[in-house]
């Protein structure tokens, strides 16, 4: 009877719990969702007057001038062309050592590996400061090379971490194999370590692109006035242009994450992303 | 000096890893076509060997000649040699057939050629149905026959396996022993094959070397191993052994300062006297399938022995008789008695 009686309870507290779990998802989809759905109204908007609860009229005169106006048009030319280098670079460097981490046992691999999150641990306009002054000295500021050096230092976590696990993740004998098979280390590394990790460094560089093409901060520090990224276009532009024009703005940025987001998917939620962080 | 009718040959090799000795000054010669194993426990130095021969490890001092040649300081893939991984270490993103072609890739051989050379090993290794599958899809036996075929492909003076059949359930592991044993005497390939396994050793070697504690007990045929084990660690490893402290004379354990080992299938009880057996008493009787382990107490020594027809009671009460002992001095042979 007891026994009964406690499952009953059982079942009327997962109906109460079940009601909060729905009230709280329903509160987090209007939380999240909302602002975004508000954005993509907005962005196709003549006007929208409080508290009407739909735009007066619809238009697509924003889109129009978003891409007539040149200001604009090159921050969307900049930030194609700094993302993708800093993308590459940053697989240049970073890849490298991120197989030494992985393979290597040499002294201070740790402190290395820790060291890695310096840059994303501290206020981040302290750095870039300092950093800025030392760009004036090299003449780096207001270039496209100053801009894509800020942009690297925050995709530097992801290209090492993540690849470092992917790295350690192939069994050393598949190594071993292909040089007893006759290949020279280079090849070995072409042909099966970097194929083998080749999932997760798609997504060190999906991440990676996400990171440079957002990056704000340092990018307006370093590159204003001569260079402007989306980004940084938005400052000036929530300021001075109808709210219209920064919607339509804001979905032009957000386009390039969801496209790669949903790209590497398969990959992020297969876990690649969290055993990024998990190297020994 | 190296001579061109060794298959390989170890000479002084001495390896020390993490500052520990793990190979001392080992010597080993195998001759051209012949099948040697590495047997010993885990943490003797087998496996370390084998890499060295294969070129993964370089040693402190000594040298490794293959086939007449020196290639002590050469690394892997410049080494005439081709191994098999324990765990296969087959490339999963390869079909079978790319895994056994690339090492002739690598060797920029003709497409028209790899085909017909991978072809081939896959016949010889009876695989030629699954060659556009991938590892993760065959089974283990089948995973372990493409190892071997990505080995001989490669047509390497020497063969190297390590624990090649560990991996395998039991009755599998007969058959490919079996067929390794048969496809090494028909390519006459030099053979080393690490292993744990005495059974595994015994029934695929020309010659077995016993390891222990990076250094070779005993390097000879495996009936040799089992008539004559020249240390007594080599009679504890292979087979079984009744180890008896004292001395040994006229068929009976005798007090002394020595080691006395005698095998229990040479161990025999009947219910009559005979020449040289002594009073003996069965105190258990446990069956081990095909023979009978029978425990047996005599006024000199207590024996186990081994025994397939006739088989006692427990309780039973008549004479045992030792048809042959070893015997040990410090650890090494002194006499067969």
């Amino acid at each position: 009877m007891a026994k009964r009686e406690n499952n009953l309870n059982l079942q009327t507290g997962s109906l109460v719990t079940r009601f909060f779990i729905g009230v709280f998802v329903a509160f987090m989809a209007v939380f999240i969702l909302g602002p975004l759905i508000w954005l993509a109204l907005q962005a196709f908007s003549t006007t929208w007057t409080f508290p009407n609860l739909k735009p007066d009229g619809w238009t697509l005169v924003w889109w129009k001038r978003v891409f007539e106006t040149p200001s604009m048009v090159e921050a969307i030319r900049n930030s194609f062309i700094t993302a993708p280098i800093v993308v590459l670079v940053s697989a240049v460097i970073c890849l490298p050592a991120a197989y030494a981490a992985a393979r290597y046992n040499y002294l201070g691999r740790r402190v290395f590996l820790i060291g890695m999150f310096a840059a994303n641990s501290f206020p981040k306009l302290g750095l870039f400061a300092s950093i800025a002054t030392l760009f004036y000295t090299l003449n780096l500021m207001g270039t496209m090379v100053g801009v894509i050096i800020i942009q690297l230092l925050g995709t530097i976590i992801y290209m090492t971490w993540i690849p470092a696990a992917a790295f350690a993740a192939v069994p050393k004998n598949l190594e071993e194999a292909a040089r007893d098979a006759g290949a020279s280390k280079f090849r070995v590394f072409r042909g099966i370590t970097l194929r083998l990790a080749a999932p997760g460094i798609l997504v060190a560089m999906v991440m990676s692109f996400i990171s440079a093409f957002d990056e704000a901060q340092g990018t307006y520090l370093v590159g204003s006035p001569e260079i402007f990224t989306m980004p940084t276009e938005m400052y000036s532009l929530v300021l001075t242009y109808p709210v219209q024009i920064a919607a339509v703005f804001s979905i032009l940025l957000a386009v390039p994450s969801v496209i790669l987001i949903g790209l590497a998917r398969k990959h992020i939620i297969g876990g690649q992303l969290a055993e990024g962080f998990q190297i020994k | 000096m190296s001579n061109a009718t060794h298959g390989l040959e170890l000479i002084g090799l001495t390896k020390i890893l993490g500052g520990r000795v793990i190979i001392d000054n080992l010597n080993l010669t195998v001759e051209k076509g012949e099948m040697v194993s590495l047997l010993g426990p885990s943490g003797c130095g087998k496996t370390t060997t084998l890499r060295m021969i294969a070129g993964f490890l370089i040693p402190e001092k000594g040298t490794v000649n293959v086939a007449g040649k020196d290639v002590t300081n050469l690394g892997p893939e410049k080494r005439p040699s081709a191994m098999v991984f324990q765990n296969y270490a087959l490339w999963p993103h390869m079909t079978v057939f790319k895994n056994v072609a690339y090492p002739l890739k690598i060797r920029k051989m003709g497409k028209a050629e790899i085909e017909k050379r991978v072809h081939e090993v896959l016949e010889v290794v009876n695989l030629m149905h699954h060659k556009d599958s991938r590892p993760g899809q065959i089974s283990g036996g089948e995973q372990q026959r493409v190892a071997l075929a990505r080995a001989l492909v490669q047509e390497p003076d020497i063969l190297l396996l390590d624990e090649p059949l560990s991996n395998l359930d039991a009755k599998l592991r007969v058959k490919v022993r079996e067929d390794i044993r048969d496809l090494q005497r028909r390519l006459g390939i030099t053979t080393v094959i690490v292993t744990h396994d005495q059974d595994e050793a015994l029934s695929i070697s020309d010659r077995i070397a016993v390891m222990n504690e990076g250094r070779i007990e005993q390097f000879s045929t495996p009936q040799d191993l089992y008539d004559q084990p020249a240390t007594e660690y080599v009679a504890n490893f292979i087979g079984s052994l009744n180890r008896i402290e004292g001395g040994y004379a006229d068929g009976q354990v005798i007090p002394g300062n020595e080691v006395v080992g005698i095998r229990p299938e040479d161990v025999s009880f009947s219910k009559s006297q005979v020449a040289g057996s002594y009073p003996a008493t069965v105190e258990l009787v446990v069956p081990r399938g095909h023979f009978h382990e029978v425990y047996l107490k005599r006024a000199d020594a207590s024996l186990r022995a081994f025994v397939s027809i006739d088989v006692p009671k427990a309780g039973d009460i008549g004479f045992a008789k030792v048809s042959k002992a070893l015997v040990y001095k410090d650890g090494k042979l002194v006499r067969t008695a």
